[in-house]
């Protein structure tokens, strides 16, 4: 091996220069934490990206969901206000099978044998005594009407139909029991009065009995309801007038 | 020679230790490449000393310019989407085994 001084030189130099290279690698290595490298510093800020664009995502879903339920629940309150509403109207119209406290009245012919002479008419109940008496039971604030299970609506005729009479088109024959849901007290003393057509036909010897009950039950309206010529006028319009 | 060499080492090491430099993330992996192609070269010289065909300029220059290119290579490299540090990497490790393998044989033949 031949001694040569500027050859050791520069390779003593080069050496240290490496040796200082190596030993700020070797630092810079040690105390670089992993994760901060560039290539899962790109790969973590691609991530944290996505998930701040996924969490706008949901957050908008979030406020449009809310905005739904909000919705949802109103129209479950004005559902809640409309089922209030047709079931008063039902009730108000007759469509519902009724129940409550009252007066059950059992009216029939006069049991009066005939005489010569005697019209048949004076003794057997028509549809005026009929209609009088519901007439009657109405002014005594009777809420809900039935006559043989016929319930009395707005609409309903009692009319003479030769020997029957007949109500919502349905034939009904005595022994009638017209049941009436209000006040007792007051439905009775209303039907007792004297005047009234019911102590009227009592004195012409017809079967007339009236009796409160606590709990009468009434059918709704089994007929159908239609309207062929009317048609409702809307809000707006009567507002308008 | 071999002392010197390893003394150099040292105390470039233990300089290197006490400075307070910190390369960021980004230089110290270029860094890297450069400590490989200086480690090549220093290599490099030590076979060519042992050859007797050692050129002072040539190493010196080889040296500089290894490191600097490498690190510049490696750099051009990330710019173009292309992992060219590898390719320092591969060329310097297998040129680095080269040597010390006929660094061995020339002690080997000498004691």
């Amino acid at each position: 091996m031949k001694s040569n001084n500027g050859a050791l030189i520069s390779i003593a130099a080069v050496c240290l220069i490496l040796g200082i290279m190596m030993a700020i690698q070797f630092k810079s290595t040690q105390e670089v934490n992993p994760d901060m490298f560039p290539g899962r510093v790109t790969e973590l800020t691609e991530k944290l990206d996505k998930a701040i664009e996924e969490r706008d995502v949901l957050a908008d879903e979030v406020l449009e969901l809310r905005e739904k339920l909000k919705n949802v629940r109103e129209f479950d309150i004005a559902m809640a206000d409309l089922q209030d509403e047709l079931q008063k109207a039902s009730l108000a119209a007759g469509m519902l099978e009724i129940e409550g406290p009252g007066i059950v009245i059992k009216l029939d012919d006069s049991p009066r044998a005939l005489k010569a002479g005697d019209n048949p008419n004076e003794a057997i109940v028509h549809d005026w005594d009929l209609l009088l008496v519901v007439n009657d039971l109405k002014a005594s604030g009777a809420e809900a009407i039935s006559v043989n299970g016929e319930r009395i609506i707005s609409m309903s005729e009692i009319r003479c139909a030769g020997t029957l009479i007949l109500i919502n088109w349905v034939k009904v024959a005595p022994p009638f029991e017209i049941k009436a849901i209000g006040d007792p007290d007051m439905l009775e003393s209303g039907m007792t009065m004297t005047g009234g057509h019911l102590m009227a036909l009592k004195n012409l010897d017809y079967i007339v009995a009236v009796q409160k009950n606590e709990n009468i039950n009434i059918p709704a309206y089994s007929g159908r309801m239609k309207f062929t010529y009317g048609s409702p006028i809307p809000y707006k319009e009567r507002a308008a007038e | 020679m071999w002392l010197l060499v390893l003394f150099c080492l040292l105390i470039g090491l233990i300089i290197g230790f006490q400075m307070p430099i910190l390369l960021p993330a980004m230089i110290a992996k270029y860094m890297s490449i450069a400590v490989l192609a200086a480690l090549d070269s220093v290599f490099g010289g030590i076979r060519a000393y042992m050859e007797d065909g050692f050129d002072n300029v040539i190493f010196t220059t080889g040296f500089v310019a290894n490191t600097l290119l490498a690190a510049g290579l490696a750099y051009l490299g990330d710019k173009l989407g292309v992992e060219l540090y590898l390719a320092a990497v591969v060329v310097f490790g297998a040129r680095i085994f080269q040597n010390l393998g006929i660094i061995r044989r020339y002690l080997l033949k000498k004691y």
